[in-house]
Order: C-alpha cells, then sequence, then structure tokens
C-alpha cells in the first residue's frame, strides 16, 4: 500500500452517526491507496454503510479526521466533496430513475465546466450497454443495469476515490462477475476503490486488502488474501457463498 | 359554448403560470405552499407600483398598454421571485433545518399568506386598482369567440414562458440538476448539486411566473388584494390534476381547470362557479390521485 507517502485516502479515528451524541462509528481508522480495491466487510449495523456516507459528507462527523490526497475533506457538506474527488454510489436509490440515462450521466457531472462529449462518450465505451439505453428512463432499466448506470454516473466527475455501498446487492451471479470485473478496470486505471460488501467472500476474491469492522470499530485489516485464510474472520463473517 | 372555450383558455393559461410554482414546491420543497397564491397578487401590486411611476404607457397597435407595463410586468417577476426566495429564508428554510413534518410546513403557508395579503390591504387597502383605464374592443377570433386583444397577447406571452421553462428544465444543466433533486435530494448531493442553489432558483421562477400570472390577472381588468387568493384552489387542483411536480401536469391541468370553470358556466349558475375547483379536485383525488403525468407512489 503506502510507499513512503501518505495514503490516497486516510480515515483516522473517525466518530459519526445520523443522530449526534449516538454515533454509529466509534472512531474508525482506514486507508485506501490509489490502484487497490479496499473492501470492508462485518455484520449488520457494524458501520460499514455509515462510515461511507461521512466519508461522502451526506452526515456529519463528530470527531476524527478525514483526509483525501493530503487535503483535510472532514467537514465538507456532500456537494462539496464531490469537486474534491470523491464519487459515492449508494446502496439503494442511486440512479434518478426520472431521468434518462444520458441525463443520469450529465448529473453526475453537474460540476464538470465545458462540454460533456468526451467523457459522455468515454463512459458509453466502458459501459457499452448503457449506450443502447440512452434515451431511456433509468427505470426501465435491469438491476445490472441500473448498477452499471450508478457506477458510470459516479465516475462522470472523474473521481480519485470511488465508494460503494453492496455494489453486487441483488445481482445475478453473471452480472457480479461483470460489475467487478470493471471496478478492477477502474482501479487499475488509478482510482481508489473503497466498497462495502455483504458479498464477503466474493468481494475480497477481488480485491487487494479488507477491513472487518464490528460494532462501529476496527476488528480486523490485512490483505484481501489473508483475511479469507484467517480462520477467525472466515468462521465469523465469511458464512454465506 | 366556444366564447366559453375561449374564456377558458386564457383563464387556463393564468391559472397554469401559477399552478407551474405550486407543483415545484411540491415537488422539490415536498410542502403544499398555501401561501403561493399571495405571490400572484404582490407580483400584481409590484407591478402597479412601476406602472405608477412610469405610467401604463400610450396603448400600442390594439392593445391598452404600451411596452411601460410589459416592463413593469417584468420588474414583477423578478422583485416576486426574490420575494418568494426571501419568504422561504424568513419561514419556510429555518422549519425544514429543524426537520419539520409537512403539516407544520402547510400551517406556516397558511400563516404567511395571512401576512403576506394584509401587507397588502395595508399599503393598498381594499378597493379594486387598474393599471390601464383605456377601454378595448374586443375581436372576433372565430365566429362565435371574442378576445380582447389584451387576452390574445397574454395567452401568447403566458405560452412562450411555458416554453422558455420546458426547454431550461429539458436541456439545460441546471434544469436537469432541479429535476434530479425533485426525485432525491440526497443523490443529487452526491453528484455535486447543491441543494440551497436550486431551492433558491426553484423559488425565484415560481415567484417570476406567479407574478405574470398576477399582472395577467389584473389586466383582466383589475386588482384586488384577493385576486391571488380567488385562484388557490384552482392552482393547487390544476398541479394534483397535473401530477404533482410534473411541469407539463402544471399546463395541462392549468388549461383543464380553466376550461372546467368556463364550461361549467354554460350548465350551472355563475355563483357556483367557485366550486368548480373544488369539484374538478376532489374527482381527481378519487379517479387518479397520482394525477395524469404522475408516477404512482
Amino acid at each position: 500500500m503506502s510507499h513512503g507517502v501518505a495514503p490516497h485516502l486516510q480515515v483516522t479515528d473517525l466518530v459519526a452517526g445520523y443522530v449526534r451524541g449516538l454515533p454509529v462509528v466509534h472512531g474508525v481508522s482506514i486507508e485506501v491507496d490509489r490502484r487497490e480495491i479496499v473492501t470492508l466487510i462485518g455484520p449488520n449495523g457494524a458501520g460499514k454503510s455509515t462510515l461511507l456516507k461521512a466519508i461522502a459528507g451526506l452526515i456529519a462527523s463528530e470527531k476524527g479526521r478525514i483526509r483525501l490526497g493530503g487535503r483535510d475533506v472532514t467537514a465538507l457538506p456532500a456537494h462539496r466533496v464531490v469537486s474534491s474527488g470523491i464519487g459515492f454510489v449508494p446502496q439503494t436509490g442511486n440512479v434518478f430513475t426520472t431521468l434518462t440515462v444520458h441525463e443520469n450521466l450529465k448529473v453526475g457531472a453537474h460540476l464538470v465546466r465545458g462540454s460533456l462529449n468526451e467523457r459522455l462518450e468515454r463512459a458509453y465505451a466502458l459501459f457499452p450497454p448503457l449506450a443502447a439505453r440512452r434515451p431511456l428512463r433509468a427505470r426501465a432499466l435491469s438491476g445490472g443495469e441500473r448498477q452499471m448506470l450508478a457506477i458510470a454516473r459516479a465516475v462522470m466527475a472523474d473521481p480519485t476515490l470511488l465508494m460503494l455501498d453492496e455494489p453486487t446487492a441483488g445481482l445475478a451471479p453473471r452480472v457480479v462477475e461483470e460489475v467487478f470485473r470493471q471496478l478492477r478496470g477502474l482501479a487499475e486505471a488509478g482510482i481508489a476503490v473503497l466498497m462495502v460488501e455483504q458479498n464477503a467472500r466474493a468481494a475480497l476474491g477481488v480485491s487487494d486488502r479488507g477491513y472487518v469492522l464490528t460494532e462501529g470499530k476496527n476488528r480486523f485489516a490485512g490483505p484481501a488474501r489473508a483475511l479469507l485464510d484467517d480462520s477467525r474472520v472466515a468462521a465469523a463473517f465469511l458464512g454465506g457463498r | 359554448m366556444i366564447q366559453a372555450l375561449a374564456d377558458g383558455i386564457l383563464t387556463g393559461a393564468i391559472i397554469a403560470l401559477g399552478a407551474i410554482g405550486v407543483t415545484f414546491t411540491l415537488g422539490i420543497m415536498r410542502f403544499a405552499n398555501f401561501a403561493h397564491s399571495e405571490l400572484l397578487t404582490w407580483g400584481a401590486y409590484i407591478a402597479l407600483v412601476v406602472v405608477a411611476f412610469a405610467g401604463p404607457g400610450t396603448p400600442t397597435g390594439p392593445l391598452s398598454f404600451g411596452w411601460q407595463l410589459l416592463a413593469a410586468a417584468l420588474v414583477a417577476a423578478v422583485l416576486t421571485g426574490f420575494a418568494a426566495w426571501a419568504v422561504d429564508v424568513l419561514v419556510f428554510r429555518r422549519l425544514r433545518r429543524r426537520g419539520a413534518l409537512p403539516l407544520t410546513m402547510v400551517f406556516a403557508a397558511f400563516g404567511a399568506a395571512l401576512v403576506m395579503r394584509h401587507l397588502i390591504v395595508l399599503i393598498w387597502g381594499h378597493e379594486s386598482r387598474y393599471y390601464t383605464r383605456e377601454l378595448q374592443l374586443a375581436v372576433e377570433l372565430l365566429p362565435g369567440a371574442r378576445m380582447l386583444p389584451d387576452q390574445i397577447f397574454i395567452l401568447g406571452l403566458a405560452l412562450a414562458a411555458m416554453i422558455v421553462l420546458h426547454a431550461f428544465l429539458a436541456w439545460s444543466r441546471t434544469g436537469i440538476a432541479m429535476r434530479a433533486m425533485a426525485e432525491s435530494p440526497a443523490l443529487a448531493q452526491v453528484c455535486g448539486v447543491e441543494v440551497d442553489a436550486v431551492v433558491r432558483l426553484t423559488w425565484i421562477i415560481s415567484g417570476a411566473l406567479a407574478a405574470f400570472a398576477g399582472v395577467f390577472t389584473g389586466l383582466t381588468p383589475q386588482l384586488h388584494p384577493e385576486i391571488g387568493f380567488n385562484l388557490l384552489l384552482s392552482l393547487f387542483a390544476a398541479a394534483i390534476l397535473g401530477g404533482t411536480g410534473s411541469l407539463a401536469g402544471a399546463v395541462v391541468g392549468g388549461f383543464l381547470v380553466g376550461l372546467g370553470e368556463n364550461l361549467s358556466l354554460l350548465v350551472i349558475s355563475p355563483g357556483y362557479k367557485g366550486a368548480m375547483p373544488f369539484l374538478l379536485l376532489l374527482v381527481i383525488l378519487i379517479v387518479r390521485p397520482q394525477g395524469i403525468f404522475g408516477d404512482k407512489a
């Protein structure tokens, strides 16, 4: 991971929750570098989604620091976090169903000045099924296509960190593979990828590193391979397929 | 019959302009702004102030007014737009930030409406006022359908405003961001859309269109402090009939309510005209609660 320089995303002792004084995340620290995929796993209520929302600026952090590329982004509101380089794909409601595929991509680049044509073409090249659906409202898309649109939308703003909350929930196995393949490609293109996954075994399979959170705190951390092989992690957190 | 159609289309255009603001507040701010009708009144009276200074202008062609009244309408549109935003900052935004329930917002809107209406009464009194005292001859558009040249002009201007707004929402980046926020404020923020900026713009557009509707109502033929309030139910009937949050819905709803009100005069006494929007609203809520262009909830 870090080669002597500070990691791209550095979250230090973060405390955050939906109601002030009732934190869900109790002092979590994580790091993500560019070109790597990092997965957060852990039981329901461990604070994984809350952590992503706090980094995205959707909920206020009570304590701790969030730094991106050396810049402090802890107190920025959500719309400013985007311009600092963080793209976020929420778990549900992650596309605008009343807008067309094309309009969804345009909203994704809301802060980009100048012509969007090049970016739009790049997004369609990256996700060819979307090109054919361009004029359709997003509500007409299949689950897999929606997820692709959500990722393409987040990438329109050229993020340096892409965060995804359960990107494969409810998708067919073949589509899950496709989504993971896309994320691998984005990481290779230089983006730092941070995801929360219920489908822990498969997610760690494509990840470089992972963190296990429980009750809003760090529990285990390490290379994805090591987590997969660790009997304590496997027994408690890698059940299911 | 044909005359009732012509009258209905004119009333409909004015209702549509007002209903667009109602539907935007419902769609983006998610509450029923019963103070919206007062913005029509404010717009009409702001234009009256400008006309008092500049005069209505020498009648141009068949119209009863000159460019000064048009300029007054534009000034009124801008000022009413900012007034709408000011009411939001003073009243609604404070409540939103405290997580007020929709019902609280509705009561606050009733309160704001009373204050806004009585400010007008306080300044200008109850009596009727006129932009211009020029007389006009109606022209026969179709056999049996007469309209004043002013009315034809108003209809054209109202349609132009709707077309411009449609183009803005359909193609401009800000317009797309507004529609995005209407669906999901959280996701719009994650895309970099600043919620406060969209809210401000929504109020300015709603207020400006309300001012146009108010000036047009005042032109045909007079102003009084209740011109907005008298249209309140029609505005809501139009917005709900069209489907909340939908521009096309507000426009189509506006014309349908306007036509409904005027065509009803063929079968019922004019004394009951005021009940028509209520009746329409009831029928819509029973038959198709999501409105013509609305999505099923």
